[in-house]
């Protein structure tokens, strides 16, 4: 059985060794076969893991990693309800997703197709080793693997130096958020002297408050840089430069819920600092604001989407904030579904629309593309928080769990909750109703896409409706499922001796008048033939998404860029530089001036050894002298 | 005699050696004045040797004396090779570059 676990993130390792090794020599289909066969064969082993209940209580370790006489990190996994978990989402999804790829990524070159998908398989091998990792060394190799993986994806259509700047910029904040949780891992390797999570969970009451707070907040650093909170959430939506499935994959259902994951699994130490929560928290819903109210005048269908995931991430660390870890888990799987659902949606749209990603130049794609417009109206109720959708009841525990902690915090996530659905409708009408708005040559191409990417679609949309059931809250027959099953693991918020049935009665009420309301407004708004796009005033200030890349710009990037620049053309270039040249230069001129003295002439040869030995002869008798006068001097 | 005589004698010997192999440009006078500092050595050798030999009390068993004299036996027979080596060269010189300038040696030079 252990064996078996080390199978799962090995087999989408073999699977990049072979299609990339073999890029070459492959043909487009086998390629297809084995990227998205070993991530499938990862799947079912998954299952199988998944239904006998394989939990060992010790991790399995395999070999020694990193061993002295302090410390001894070993290289182990941990195979409990929660990775099971991330597993299944990661092995299903990226299944699913690997499929959608085959058939979206066809007018690639076979060389370039093979690129694709060794970069894949070794994402999610990376993401299964941060997920099933026993100790935070093991969680921070995948936590960089997935980082380089995301940055090879984002810059996969490298010859667009656009793309390469998107993809720098996403490795580059990464990193920031990287040398948070190094800190952390440091800070606690001092502290217990151990990085595996038993030790160090049961040994966590013994830290300082000072040093757990330090050890959360810095672990919330690394989470804010990969999950894309404020004020690190920029390359985010510049990620959405790389192809459509990869977002789907990497930028919305797996990668960037990794600071999730890493919250949930050290919740120990997280309620141990009842600060670093409150930071989580109010990080998570300024996130979600900002991240919703840019999302709601952007004209990029991916970058909307884009800064949709930010907002939803802020959700979950909202719901992690105050102390709902299996909320926020859940929350991370819902999420995954209707986010890669709305992701691949958009790649068939744009697929369909021949790579237009402008949604002004859409409309009307109802008739034209059922299958897609079907599931992607399931995936928009679902985000949206329509009734009984995975959504709804993800949404509804985070919110019952924000009002629970404070009122402030409720009502500004209620807030993003209903700008979600504005934006959302939005896109939707935009894209699917009213008239439409893209060119002949457009509407001409237009096409249903073929089964390998419609039938993900269909499976998504199904899981995006029917998947929060597992949580469905007792007062509508349901059973809190998903919380019991990951009890062993993180503990669920209690809301004892609270009310809930009145606070879930109001809360569907709410959400249903809500929805109608928005509904009606964007019908009016965005279900029209003629669309402009063009804002002004504040709306124009949200289209520019507050100006915070022009900010950043201002005071990060461009001060930074001067003084590189500076120091490559001043200090590099006359400084080090003239020093370098200057002890050449100085030797090539010495040496042509000792050269002199070998003239040939034996004569000269021996005068001046005569003289020499005079010299020395003259050193020899005056010794005393010198030495006296060497001494006076020193 | 003091051994002072001899000390001066030698010493002039080996200066107009010196002062030959600095001035001159013929490679045989050279070479003598070569031979002449060597030969200044060996008569400052031979005479502190003699020296030594006085200066040991009456009634003590000489200790020096003789070994030097015939160290310098040796030195002259070596000296008489390196001379025959020498000329050889000067003679190989001379039918190359039909000089004994010696510097005409500059030439290995490059």
């Amino acid at each position: 059985m252990n064996a078996l676990v080390l199978c799962i993130p090995l087999l989408p390792f073999l699977g990049f060794l072979l299609v990339g090794l073999l890029r070459n020599k492959l043909s487009r289909p086998l390629i297809g076969i084995i990227a998205s066969g070993v991530i499938g064969i990862a799947f079912i082993l998954t299952l199988v893991i998944f239904f006998t209940h394989y939990y060992p209580a010790n991790a399995i370790t395999y070999f020694d990693f990193i061993k002295n006489s302090k410390y001894d990190i070993s290289f182990s996994f941990q195979v409990d309800q929660l990775s099971t978990l991330f597993m299944l989402i990661i092995t299903g999804v990226g299944f699913l997703i690997h499929v959608y790829s085959t058939s979206y990524m066809h007018d690639e070159t076979p060389a370039h197709y093979a690129r694709y998908f060794s970069y894949l398989n070794l994402f999610v091998f990376s993401m299964l080793l941060l997920v099933l990792g026993a100790n935070y060394v093991i969680m921070f190799l995948g936590w960089e693997g997935v980082g380089i993986c995301s940055y090879l994806l984002i810059g996969y259509w490298f010859k667009n130096n656009q793309y390469n700047y998107a993809a720098r910029k996403a490795f580059v904040m990464n990193r920031i958020g990287d040398v948070g949780f190094l800190l952390a891992i440091f800070w606690l390797l001092a502290r217990l002297g151990s990085v595996d999570y038993s030790i160090v969970f049961s040994n966590a009451s013994a830290l300082s408050t000072t040093d757990v707070t330090g050890i959360t907040i810095l672990l919330f650093v690394g989470a804010i840089g990969k999950s894309a909170q404020i004020p690190l959430y920029t390359w985010l939506p510049d990620a959405m430069a790389g192809p459509t499935p990869v977002s789907a994959l990497i930028h919305a259902a797996t990668m960037v819920t990794a600071g999730i994951y890493m919250i949930a699994r050290s919740n120990v130490l997280y309620s141990l600092s009842p600060v670093s929560m409150d930071i989580v928290a109010v990080i998570g819903v300024a996130t979600a604001l900002l991240a919703a109210s840019i999302a709601l005048f952007q004209n990029d269908i991916k970058k909307v989407l884009a800064y949709s995931t930010v907002s939803q991430l802020g959700f979950m660390f909202v719901a992690l904030g105050v102390g709902a870890y299996t909320t926020g888990v859940f929350h991370v799987m819902t999420h995954a579904f209707f986010k890669a659902l709305l992701f691949l949606g958009a790649g068939s749209v744009i697929h369909a629309m021949g790579g237009e990603q402008d949604i002004t130049k859409m409309g009307g794609l109802r008739k034209k593309i059922p299958i897609t417009y079907w599931t992607f109206l399931i995936a928009v109720l679902a985000i949206s928080g329509f009734p009984f959708t995975s959504g709804f009841i993800s949404k509804d525990e985070i919110l019952l769990a924000a009002y629970s902690h404070s009122k402030p915090l409720f009502w500004l996530t209620a807030f993003a909750a209903v700008l979600t659905a504005f934006y959302m409708f939005r896109v939707f009408m935009l894209v699917f109703l009213g008239g439409f708005r893209g060119n002949d040559e457009q509407q001409h191409h237009l096409h249903e896409s073929p089964p390998a990417m419609t039938i993900p679609l269909i499976i998504l949309a199904i899981l995006a409706a029917i998947g929060g059931f597992v949580q469905l809250p007792e007062l509508f027959g349901g059973h809190d499922y998903f919380n019991q099953f990951l009890a062993p693991v993180v503990p669920a918020l209690s809301h004892e001796g609270e009310n809930l049935a009145t606070k879930e009665y109001a809360l569907l009420g709410g959400t249903i008048v809500g929805l109608i309301i928005i509904f009606l407004f964007c019908k009016k708004w965005f279900a029209v033939n003629q669309f402009e796009g063009k804002y002004t005033g504040f709306k124009n200030v949200l289209a520019h998404k507050w100006y915070m890349d022009e900010l950043y710009d201002a005071i990060i990037v461009n001060p930074f860029n001067n003084i590189a620049g500076f120091l490559k053309s001043i200090v590099e270039k006359s400084g080090i530089d003239g020093i370098v040249n200057g002890v050449g230069r100085f030797i090539q001129y010495s040496s042509r001036q000792v050269r002199l003295i070998q003239s040939g002439l034996v004569g000269n040869y021996i005068l001046i050894m005569v003289l020499s030995i005079t010299v020395l002869f003259m050193v020899f008798w005056n010794q005393d002298l010198i030495i006296a006068f060497l001494q006076k001097i020193f | 005699m003091p051994v002072s005589y001899y000390i001066i004698l030698a010493s002039a010997l080996f200066c107009i050696g010196v002062a030959g192999v600095l001035t001159r440009r013929n490679a045989i006078i050279v070479f003598m004045c070569i031979e002449l500092m060597l030969n200044a050595v060996n008569l400052l050798l031979v005479a502190f040797s003699k020296m030594q030999n006085i200066a040991t009390p009456p009634g003590s068993v000489s200790v020096g004396g003789s070994d030097a004299q015939i160290f310098v036996f040796f030195i002259m027979v070596v000296a008489a090779a390196e001379v025959s080596v020498g000329l050889a060269i000067i003679v190989m010189m001379y039918r190359n570059v039909h000089s004994i300038d010696i510097n005409f040696l500059n030439r290995l030079k490059n």
